[in-house]
């Protein structure tokens, strides 16, 4: 198994350091102890909620006695959507769930799409798909991690950094597709365009950049023993926890679980590239923050390779796709590694030009269950630092 | 200190005999210099503070590859000038079910410590607005009285976050208040007077930071959790609790506050220049003889010291950091004062200026 690198481990991990037992909450006993739980409505316009969520929480002075989650502020129904245009049509619904990544999410969609039509899809198409990909999962963990360095108390001084760093990567997004975030980049069997002449280099060059910037991150948080008291041994999810759960994503391999849907289910040229999967040891907040930044070296790994086999394809073709995509009636299920976890889409076709019912599986919402029976017992601070290890957005939530 | 220019000195002199020249005499020529001196003390201590939250700004922008505040004025130094007139203009809203007379006064008494500090801020030798002889210990007195103020606004707004805000506060000063004092209290020991103007002559042959460097220690981590700076503001710890103790206020009423917080970390410099830095005094004897800019130069340079660490440093959690002030720098205040009485014992003659 590949660990996570962890650069100066300065202090020793003192697991639950910090956590109260709230095994006194359910005695008689408690009422005549001390004072009245507080109950706080944490959201849906609180600066640490990544959005519209709404935490409700009942606090025992600062500590977390219990947690219930409160969504669908930012809900669209892009399921019952989905019905109502053509497949081709509905990528550019799909940009909308985690917009921090979408080209995942796009992806998700074709891949299932592909398996209801039987499609396949050319060399320089599946390394055009996988080096987007790479970059949307690239930007969502600039953000990850820079946010969740926010949640810890970086001030904006992460959120910053990484923001700076990502806008390199939406810039060579933005040559390839003309966007910066709502890409609409993939069709069913083919990509939208082609790569303008001379963007492999510059995509090089942006990837030249990147140790230095994972080497800042390190320098500003990783080593810090502000960060390291703050992060290490707090926030425990375990293996069979996660499991049970079915939290996926970088989460569930913080936890020590080797499974990336690119590896346990290939799709596209992964099977051909070469790539690790960092996991990692206890599953705490540190885990999961070195597993995102261990990710984003292979993810560069993987588009360093795909550059190449890029430029040794012939500019141009892009491979056949059918004029007017209309998929025999049958159903399928396709999912891609996301940059939070596993997005899966489930189609039936009635052999029309719409689909006849659509189903996500979204990563974010599914990993956030877990939130509530993670934070139980851990400070209000140590809930917004659990909380931001988690990665989630709120596009992908809601739907 | 002969031959050195003291430029408040002389100052006060030329108005003392342009004063006596036009026929102004006894009581009343003394309650005029008086009054002018607490005038632009006291209004150089508010735009001082006003001052610095352009500076704050600006750096932060620095650490964070962007620009800042750079469009009002040369290079956006006027900006803290525009926040501070929308700031007066702006509705300063109460809640309705606010303690209004205490959310009123707690800005108020929140922004008056950092000003009445100045009262005893040695500038240069001649010039401190009152050489009072317990000097430190009024220091320590009337900086200790911000956290009230932040209680008092915590528990008036009748908000959630703003009352664990002003409970944390409440906390955090009774950890910190002790090692702060503790380690100011090694260097009253070595210049053997309370006076802050006595502490800056003691250093006259070698600057306090050498021999107490570790009660330059504790007082730069315990001033800054006084402070209720990043990364130590957990009363306010935006990530968490909104903007904690201010989460209800807005207008010049949130402006007070922050002008407070930025004026008392200059403060909180000034007087670490005087306790460990040797005041107005030039760090080679002689050199560019004028103790105002020495004073000035290493109290902005402890400013940028200062709030250099807000921009790198993530916060603790409260029970970390209360668990903090109390196990480890509160042991280590004393030890230091343990390591001051040897310094007296061994070396007390070097710091009789």
């Amino acid at each position: 198994m590949t660990q996570v690198r962890t650069p100066n481990r300065l202090l020793p991990i003192e697991v639950e350091k910090g956590r109260v037992d709230l095994a006194v909450y359910a005695g008689e006993d408690r009422k005549d102890l001390r004072s009245d739980l507080v109950q706080i409505n944490l959201g849906p316009h609180h600066p640490s909620t990544h959005g519209v969520l709404h935490f409700f929480v009942t606090l025992d002075g600062e500590t977390v006695v219990d947690l219930r989650l409160i969504f669908g502020y930012l809900h669209r129904s892009m399921e019952k959507l989905f019905e109502g245009r053509t497949y081709v049509g509905n990528v550019a619904i799909t940009d909308r769930m985690d917009y921090t990544a979408a080209m995942l999410n796009n992806w998700g969609w074709c891949l299932c799409c592909e398996k209801l039509a039987s499609l396949e899809v050319n060399e320089r198409s599946q390394c055009l798909r996988t080096i987007a990909g790479e970059l949307s999962r690239l930007s969502s963990h600039l953000i990850g991690t820079g946010v969740f360095g926010q949640d810890v108390g970086v001030l904006v001084t992460s959120v910053m950094w990484g923001f700076n760093w990502r806008e390199e990567v939406l810039t060579v997004l933005d040559d390839l597709t003309g966007a910066r975030m709502m890409y609409n980049f993939m069709r069913p069997g083919t990509v939208n365009q082609d790569s303008p002449p001379g963007w492999t280099d510059k995509v090089r060059k942006v990837m030249d950049g990147l140790p230095r910037h994972i080497e800042d991150f390190h320098n500003l948080m990783t080593t810090n023993e502000i960060f390291q008291v703050r992060t290490k041994g707090i926030g425990i999810l375990s293996k069979e926890d996660a499991l049970a759960f079915s939290v996926t994503g970088p989460t569930l391999r913080g936890s020590g679980v080797k499974y990336d849907i690119r590896r346990a289910h290939p799709y596209g040229i992964y099977p051909e590239l070469d790539f690790d999967i960092p996991v990692g040891e206890l599953g705490d907040c540190t885990d999961r923050y070195l597993v995102r930044i261990a990710e984003m070296e292979q993810s560069r790994k993987i588009i360093l390779q795909c550059l190449d086999r890029l430029d040794a394809t012939e500019p141009g073709n892009l491979g056949k796709a059918p004029k007017v995509f209309k998929p025999p009636a049958g159903d399928a299920y396709a999912e891609v590694e996301g940059a939070k976890g596993a997005i899966g889409f489930y189609l039936k076709s009635d052999g029309g030009l719409e689909p006849y019912r659509g189903k996500i599986r979204s990563a974010s919402f599914i990993n956030l269950q877990a939130l509530p029976m993670m934070v139980r017992g851990w400070k209000l601070a140590d809930l917004i630092a659990i909380f931001g290890s988690i990665d989630i957005n709120m596009g992908e939530v809601d739907r | 200190m002969i031959g050195s220019i003291d430029i408040v000195e002389s100052a006060g002199h030329w108005l003392r005999q342009t004063l006596y020249g036009f026929g102004v005499r006894g009581v009343l020529l003394d309650g005029i210099l008086a009054f002018v001196a607490v005038f632009v003390v006291a209004n150089f201590a508010l735009a001082n503070g006003g001052l610095m939250s352009f500076v704050w700004r600006r750096e932060m922008a620095l650490i964070q590859d962007r620009w800042g505040p750079n469009r009002v004025g040369p290079q956006g130094l006027f900006q803290f000038l525009a926040d501070g007139i929308k700031m007066i203009t702006k509705q300063a809203m109460i809640p309705r079910h606010a303690d209004r007379l205490v959310f009123i006064i707690a800005p108020a008494v929140a922004a008056f410590p950092f000003v009445m500090a100045y009262l005893v801020i040695p500038f240069s030798h001649g010039s401190s607005l009152a050489d009072v002889n317990v000097g430190v210990l009024y220091l320590f007195a009337i900086t200790s009285l911000a956290f009230p103020a932040v209680f008092m606004a915590g528990w008036s707004s009748n908000n959630k976050y703003a009352m664990m805000g002003g409970m944390r506060a409440i906390a955090q000063l009774l950890a910190f208040e002790v090692p702060l004092t503790m380690s100011a209290l090694g260097v009253v020991m070595l210049a053997g007077t309370l006076s802050t103007q006595g502490v800056v002559v003691a250093q006259h042959h070698l600057w306090f930071i050498i021999p107490q460097v570790l009660g330059a220690g504790i007082f730069f981590i315990a001033g800054m959790a006084e402070n209720a700076a990043h990364p130590f503001d957990l009363p306010e710890a935006e990530s968490e609790l909104v903007a904690g103790y201010y989460t209800e206020y807005s207008g010049i009423m949130f402006g007070l506050f922050f002008l407070a917080e930025l004026g008392t970390t200059w403060t909180l410099g000034a007087v670490f220049t005087t306790f460990f830095l040797g005041g107005w005094q030039p760090p080679v004897l002689g050199l560019f003889d004028i103790p105002l800019f020495w004073f000035l130069a290493k109290s902005y340079l402890m400013f940028g010291v200062f709030t250099l660490a807000r921009f790198s440093m993530p916060r603790f959690r409260i029970d970390q950091f209360l668990g903090f002030g109390w196990k480890i720098l509160t042991p280590l205040a004393f030890l230091n004062l343990l390591v001051a009485a040897v310094e007296v014992l061994w070396f007390g003659n070097v710091f009789k200026a």
